[in-house]
């Protein structure tokens, strides 16, 4: 059979990060007394990720020379007949995830010494962003569901401590809570899945549940008339959607903008945020048994593809828009999963982290450059003085829009074939969803790029500039950007590379050869990948094959009317936002799910919580229980007492009133 | 109605009134003397019953000691009878029902649980022993150690009453050997310290008188 | 009339015995009645006794009353001792003043 793959190079590579992460978080701050600087920090933890990469990348090789591995490290307890082990599967998809994560996280790194060159927690968040990477590695590359639950929780974790790494600012930790708590809904689905698993297979393993597969897919689930691998994929959806911020769980993506912009680009583009993507193709044997999970998948993603769109037309800052176009693309990857294309999304999945990545940075190069104004109101002409980043955002608006030739075009391209081919219920209306999010991508990414980079310039029409001092202090226009240093410009161009070619190279293997083969199981019913393996004639075919399909017409057209718009005649937008006014009431409004949230649910929560607290825990277990028990006590002692009264006739009276009972009852009752 | 009928009868009625009078006399003295009927009157009820043992018992033990106690008791001390009667008849008609329930209940009780197939009759005794001698025959041989235990109850109870009320004489002069052993050199001496010399103290005018009276 | 049967015997003592627990009912307060009601309770008791002995042919009933006698002999002597000792001590045999046990 095929190789098998090093125990020790794999180990090593959640290790290198978590070694870097835990020496800067412990000597690097004020917990281990500040003994190392910012220099040997930022050294310690790049050198990690790159050993990370580096041995990623080998590992990649091999995998497609045919190398596995799939083994149990170190087994911690064992519960019943449960095991809970420490073990690594490296396979295709593994192997992928792994590139794809050490390469953005080893990007980011390097462009964190830029970014946050002046922040005073620059070693706590080398530290944080490390234990990251060594969180996402757990995940992607265990071989049964508690590592990947543990790996969940940890970016989790992780996510939360750099959402709030502000955190004296208040919408910082308001963002952070709502991140982790909305992360919790879908992990209490999650871990309800992963319990249904346990108990009906007996393990966690992926081999020994995927072998159980058809044996489960048999059995109905106690007590109604669903089947329990139905409500058991549905479960692991939920969790999905709450990691992978898919419609209603999706409302904390957007409020995760309040961190650095190193990490949107890290953990909600490229990595944490498409574990849930990662977790259902993994788990694809499972999720091919259930045509209803499949569909109830397919609706929600096209919901998120759609109308997270619409939001992010009418976003103003910049990182918002950006938000939301990751919304959109998880939408899609979303689609793709319910199409049963699971190569399709996981392949979009790769080709997004990349250039949404890349938007990520620069879009943080142009809040540099701004000096930290991120209203693309306010912006304007920036290409003249700032062309490196310029040209690496169009490029990576022209791989989100879908380009022929550029990666995002192949993977885009694949996902609406793949839902056209689909014959699930829901299909038509994703159909509808991803062809119209298609011109919705195209408009609102180049309103954006129009906006920021060509036109007027508008800096000086801020209103809410800041003319405090920030430590630059040789610029002599103080309002015209410049380019940033090398670190932040190197990883766009790095980023900025597979952003255009790496859909062309690897499209092929990836979807139609045998590089995701033992990872990704489609079932015979769902014969979409064989239709799209019919359709496709090579890389160069489908792109050129592309002008005669909608998708290619429909971003066009997004891209003419937002040129139209928003720099021919900027008269246009202002029309229609006031004829459109309630409209865009809703859109401002983020169909006010945020409301829905905070006044209903969360209110809601507190209530009850306040409730219970009063009701139950103050005046029944308090009051009545406890306080109450003693009450009794003493009342029934004060009553009793009275028989004490020290009198002897009282005593002998209580005698005789005894004898009668006794002599009543043997007269009577013992008959 | 035979003899024996009428004695049951006539005794009877006398144990039932001198008992209803033991409850309700004023005078403690007349209380105990009706108990002294009453008991009298159930010692005659044992003999028809020929346990003449046992009714000259009662007399010698009850009557004769108990009784006679009581009557001590009742003597010796003064007692403030109206304070104690006070709510008596208040308390008439409840005490009555009370008793008449008790007896009811009682009555109930033999009526329902004694169903022999004929009412038990004195039956002729087998042996013709006297009673004293039937007795005697148990006593001393199957309830041998139970009789060894009331000896001991009497002597603890005899014990007890002693102790409970004896009082000291006030006038007498024995000495309690304990105390007396126990007593230490200091409780009867006290050491105290005195110069071996003391300056004379100053002639008085009364000195030169007597020299002068030489 | 007819002849005295046990029943008759039992009546007596059952009476007897409603005498005396009227008795402590009605005299609640005063102590050497109480003492003497509680003989009475013993003679009917014994009365019982001494019938069932009678006309069951079983001598055990006898020795029974024998035993009853002297325990009540030894308990009217200490309770007589402890009314005396109480009436040294408060002058009265008033059960009202016994109140130290008051709970």
């Amino acid at each position: 059979m095929s190789a098998t793959l090093n125990a020790s190079t794999l180990l090593a590579v959640p290790l290198a990060p978590l070694v870097g992460s835990a020496l800067a978080g412990i000597f690097g701050t004020r917990f281990g007394g500040n003994w190392i600087g910012r220099k040997l920090t930022h050294s310690l933890t790049i050198l990690g990720v790159l050993v990370a990469f580096i041995l990623s990348a080998i590992t990649l090789k091999d995998v497609i020379a045919g190398a596995r591995f799939n083994e149990t490290l170190y087994t911690w307890m064992v519960v019943g007949g449960l095991k809970m082990e420490v073990g690594f599967m490296v396979d295709g998809l593994t192997a992928m995830m792994m590139c794809v994560v050490t390469f953005v996280s080893l990007m980011v790194h390097l462009y964190t010494i830029g970014y946050m060159e002046e922040d005073e927690g620059y070693n706590r968040f080398f530290a944080y962003i490390s234990l990251f990477t060594f969180s996402m590695l757990m995940l992607v590359m265990s071989n049964n569901l508690l590592q990947l639950f543990f790996g969940w929780e940890a970016v989790g974790l992780v996510s939360y401590l750099l959402i709030g790494f502000w955190f004296n600012k208040p919408t910082a930790i308001f963002a952070n809570m709502k991140a982790f708590l909305v992360n919790r809904v879908g992990d209490f689905g999650f871990i309800l899945g992963i319990g249904l698993i346990a108990a009906y297979a007996g393990t966690l393993n992926y081999t020994e549940i995927f072998a159980k597969a058809d044996e489960l897919g048999g059995i109905a689930f106690p007590g109604m008339d669903w089947q329990l691998i139905t409500v058991v994929c549905i479960c692991l959806f939920i969790g999905a959607m709450g990691k992978s911020a898919q419609f209603p769980l999706h409302v904390w993506l957007p409020d995760s903008m309040e961190g650095p912009t190193p990490i949107s680009a890290l953990i909600h583009a490229a990595t944490m945020v498409t574990a849930g993507i990662f977790m259902v193709a993994r788990m694809s044997p499972l999720f091919e048994l259930s045509d209803t999970a499949l569909n109830f998948i397919m609706v929600i993603g096209s919901i998120t593809a759609l109308f997270m769109g619409f939001l992010g037309i009418i976003q103003n800052d910049i990182k918002r828009v950006v938000a939301y176009s990751t919304l959109s693309q998880l939408g899609y990857m979303t689609v793709a999963l319910g199409a049963s294309a699971y190569s399709v999304a996981v392949f979009h999945l790769m080709t997004h982290a990349f250039f949404k990545a890349l938007l990520f940075l620069g879009a943080g190069s142009v809040i540099m450059g701004m000096h930290h104004n991120q209203d693309i109101r306010w912006m304007g002409g920036v290409r003249k003085y700032m062309p490196i980043t310029w040209i690496t955002s169009l490029l990576g608006s022209l791989a989100l829009i879908g380009t022929p030739f550029f990666s995002g075009f192949y993977s885009k391209d694949s996902i609406i074939e793949a839902v056209h081919e689909s014959h699930l219920a829901a299909a038509g209306f994703a159909n509808f969803a991803v062809l119209a999010g298609v011109f919705v991508t195209a408009f609102y990414s180049f309103r954006m790029y129009f906006l920021v980079f060509h036109g007027k310039e508008r800096y000086d029409q801020n209103p809410d500039a800041h003319h405090d001092d920030h430590g630059h202090g040789d610029h002599g226009h103080d309002h015209e950007p410049h380019e940033s240093p090398w670190v932040v410009t190197v990883p766009l161009l790095l980023l900025a590379i597979p952003s255009v070619v790496i859909g062309y190279m690897t499209i092929e293997p990836m979807l139609y050869g045998e590089f995701f083969k033992d990872a990704i199981f489609v079932s015979d019913q769902h014969h979409v990948m064989h239709e799209l393996a019919a359709a496709f004639h090579g890389p160069v075919a489908m792109a050129l094959h592309a002008v005669s399909t909608a998708p290619f017409w429909l971003a066009l057209a997004g891209v003419v009317v937002a040129w139209y718009m928003y720099l021919i005649n900027p008269a246009v937008p202002a029309f229609f936002a006031r004829v459109l006014r309630p409209l865009v009431v809703i859109l401002e409004n983020k169909y006010f799910m945020d409301w829905i949230n905070e006044n209903i649910l969360a209110r809601g929560a507190r209530m009850l919580g306040t409730g219970l607290w009063k009701g139950g825990d103050r005046a029944l277990i308090d009051g009545l229980i406890v306080n109450g028990s003693w009450k009794v006590v003493g009342w029934v002692s004060s009553v009793v007492r009275w028989f004490q009264s020290g009198y002897l006739y009282h005593y002998a009276l209580v005698m005789i009133l005894g004898i009668l009972v006794l002599m009543t009852y043997f007269v009577w009752m013992a008959k | 109605m035979d003899i024996q009928s009428g004695f049951f009868y006539l005794f009877s009625a006398v144990l039932l009134f001198s008992a209803f009078r033991v409850v309700t006399a004023r005078n403690p003295v007349h209380a105990v003397l009706f108990l002294m009927l009453a008991f009298s009157q159930a010692s005659g009820l044992w003999f028809l019953l020929n346990a003449e043992f046992l009714a000259i018992t009662l007399v010698l033990v009850y009557l004769g000691a108990v009784m006679v106690l009581f009557l001590f008791v009742v003597m010796m001390l003064d007692i403030n009878v109206d304070t104690l009667r006070a709510g008596f008849w208040k308390h008439f008609p409840l005490a009555a029902t009370l008793g008449a329930v008790v007896a009811f209940e009682m009555a109930a009780v033999l009526m329902s649980g004694f169903r022999l197939s004929q009412a038990p009759q004195i039956t002729a005794d087998a042996a013709q022993v006297s009673n004293a001698q039937a007795l005697g025959v148990l006593l001393y041989t199957e309830y041998l150690m139970p009789v060894q235990i009331a000896a001991a109850i009497l002597l603890v109870a005899m014990i007890a009453a002693i102790a409970l009320t004896l009082r000291e004489r006030k006038d007498s002069k024995a000495i309690d050997p304990s105390i007396q052993v126990r007593v230490k050199a200091r409780d009867r001496l006290e050491v105290v310290k005195l110069a071996a010399t003391q300056p004379a103290p100053a002639p008085a005018v009364p000195a030169e008188n007597a020299e002068e009276k030489k | 009339m007819m002849s005295v049967t046990l029943g008759h015997y039992l009546s007596i003592g059952a009476m007897l015995f409603a005498l005396a627990v009227v008795g402590i009912f009605l005299n609640r307060k005063n102590l050497i009645v109480l003492l003497m009601a509680i003989e009475l309770m013993l003679l009917a008791v014994n009365i019982n006794f001494v019938a069932f002995s009678r006309y069951l042919g079983d001598m055990h009933g006898q020795v029974f009353v024998f035993f009853i006698l002297t325990v009540a002999a030894a308990e009217s002597a200490i309770g007589l001792a402890i009314l005396v000792l109480l009436f040294r001590n408060k002058n009265s045999i008033d059960v009202q003043d016994l109140n130290s046990l008051k709970g």
